[in-house]
């Protein structure tokens, strides 16, 4: 990789006031984004800026569910907020590049129940057995290790190793895997002609994929893909690469990010690590509260023509940045809504969007997320951070630590 | 009391959140696209209306409905 995220941050013009002048990618946001989102939700509540070509970005639950259910006024043509609101060789709307994510109705709709049913409960809680021997065999290669990096050994290894095997790739191309999504969702804030030629190796690799299971076709997602027929059709092959950039994309460093943001708040929380390790029964109502306290993905959509939101005169190809993690903490939708509660019982969280565009992995990602804990616990019931400061987190739409250096206790 | 109480989710809000058939697997399925169903004619008792209301109340698209009739 040629150019560095955390470089091209620091080369950049710091934000003083985000209300004007905000951006995912600034150093203060990526660290810690909470008091900023507060900040603007009391001031704004809907802040603006210039950078990106234009954008806006609404921070209370109730603004973030109008707009996510407003696909009249607002498109899903590009959900990924960058210099380039136009690139070159991307799928139009109503298919954008990454369908059904991309997708506006009512193709959306096609596209969507073509791939619905592998990732409803059904066929998601049947992976269940794989999820866990990869978590215990990542565990077991720590072998007694006391102090490790539980981002690097651990949470980065398990969404990939599930992706990998759902789309029919080798697994040992993980770390291209992890390549490609760095492209994607981290390295946003480059000149058009900079991202670009990033995208090449993955384009090219998915290539050889499609060309693989063309001559042998198998029973994974991918050849579910290129052979489903609908009114006697297959699929474009743009549609077919585009889900599958889709599913790569959105797989991987979305649950990485989950499971890496509850390793590390329960490292700082003893009460909550013991409670799950003396009551695994809560475990899923806990998951429900870290994927709210801790929700790592915002989606934006593009304004379609100008309009008044509230006020805020939104023009033709702004962007909105639909801060799901921002409306997770509005206190007019939770109460104390910046306190962890693991026992939450009433937790109406948007982790996984509003509306038509809800993350079509939320079944295998909870499932995903809630085994990986389970069986991090069970291996190491008390553990803490080793270096507070060594913690670093992804920039951009994604948010989660990428390094967590942890001692584990006993 | 008296009158029925009966649960239906509104399947043109429901997105497929899951989370009613999770917290409350004995009033609620899912169909082959993950969208959540009302087991049976959804008519509630004193013993499972509280669980209908926790369902209903983390249901992030406000999908779920219940209905007093005399």
């Amino acid at each position: 990789m040629s150019v560095d995220a955390e470089a091209n941050a620091d080369a950049k013009l710091p934000v003083v006031d985000f209300a004007v002048d905000w951006d995912h990618t600034d150093s203060a946001w990526v660290s810690d984004p909470y008091p900023i989102w507060d900040d603007l939700r009391q001031r704004c509540p809907v802040a603006h800026t210039d950078r990106y070509a234009g954008g806006w970005f609404p921070t209370t639950h109730e603004m973030v569910a109008e707009i996510a259910n407003d696909t009249e006024h607002f498109t899903s043509r590009m959900v990924v907020v960058t210099n380039n609101k136009f690139p070159p060789n991307a799928p139009p709307a109503p298919m954008g590049g990454a369908p059904p994510i991309t997708s506006d109705p009512p193709f959306h709709q096609f596209a969507r129940r073509l791939i619905l049913p592998a990732f409803a409960p059904g066929p998601v809680n049947a992976l269940e057995g794989q999820v866990r021997a990869l978590c215990t065999k990542h565990l077991d290669a720590l072998g007694d290790v006391k102090e490790f990096d539980a981002g690097a050994s651990y949470a980065q290894y398990i969404s990939p190793g599930v992706i990998a095997k759902m789309l029919g790739f080798p697994e040992a191309d993980e770390d291209r895997f992890r390549d490609f999504v760095h492209v994607v969702l981290d390295l946003v804030d480059l000149a058009p002609e900079e991202r670009g030629p990033l995208f090449l190796p993955m384009a090219e690799y998915f290539n050889t994929q499609i060309e693989d299971h063309v001559a042998h076709p198998r029973d994974d997602f991918t050849s579910y893909l290129l052979n489903v027929e609908f009114n006697g059709k297959k699929l474009a092959l743009e549609h077919v690469r585009g889900t599958m950039v889709l599913t790569l994309v959105a797989g991987i460093d979305t649950t990485w990010s989950a499971i890496g943001s509850s390793i590390w708040h329960l490292a700082q929380h003893p009460e909550d690590l013991a409670r799950l390790v003396n009551d695994p029964a809560l475990m899923p109502v806990a998951v429900e509260e870290f994927l709210r306290f801790y929700a790592p993905v915002t989606m934006a959509r593009l304004v379609k023509e100008d309009l008044d939101f509230h006020g805020c005169p939104m023009k033709k190809d702004d962007w909105v940045l639909l801060g799901f993690p921002a409306a997770n903490r509005d206190p007019e939708a939770f109460v104390d809504a910046n306190a962890f509660i693991i026992d939450r019982a009433v937790n109406r969280h948007a982790a996984f969007g509003l509306g038509i565009h809800r993350c079509v992995g939320s079944n295998l990602a909870r499932m995903e997320l809630r085994v990986a804990l389970e069986e991090f616990i069970a291996r190491y019931p008390t553990f803490e951070l080793a270096d507070p400061s060594g913690v670093t987190w992804a920039p951009g739409q994604v948010r989660g630590p990428r390094r967590i250096p942890l001692r584990i206790n006993a | 009391m008296g009158g029925n109480v009966k649960v239906v989710i509104d399947a043109d809000l429901c997105q497929g959140q899951g989370r009613c058939f999770s917290i409350a697997p004995s009033i609620f399925n899912f169909d082959d696209l993950g969208n959540g169903f009302v087991i049976g004619d959804g008519e509630l008792s004193p013993e499972t209306i509280d669980l209908a209301r926790l369902a209903q109340a983390n249901c992030p698209e406000h999908a779920i409905f219940i209905e007093e009739s005399s």
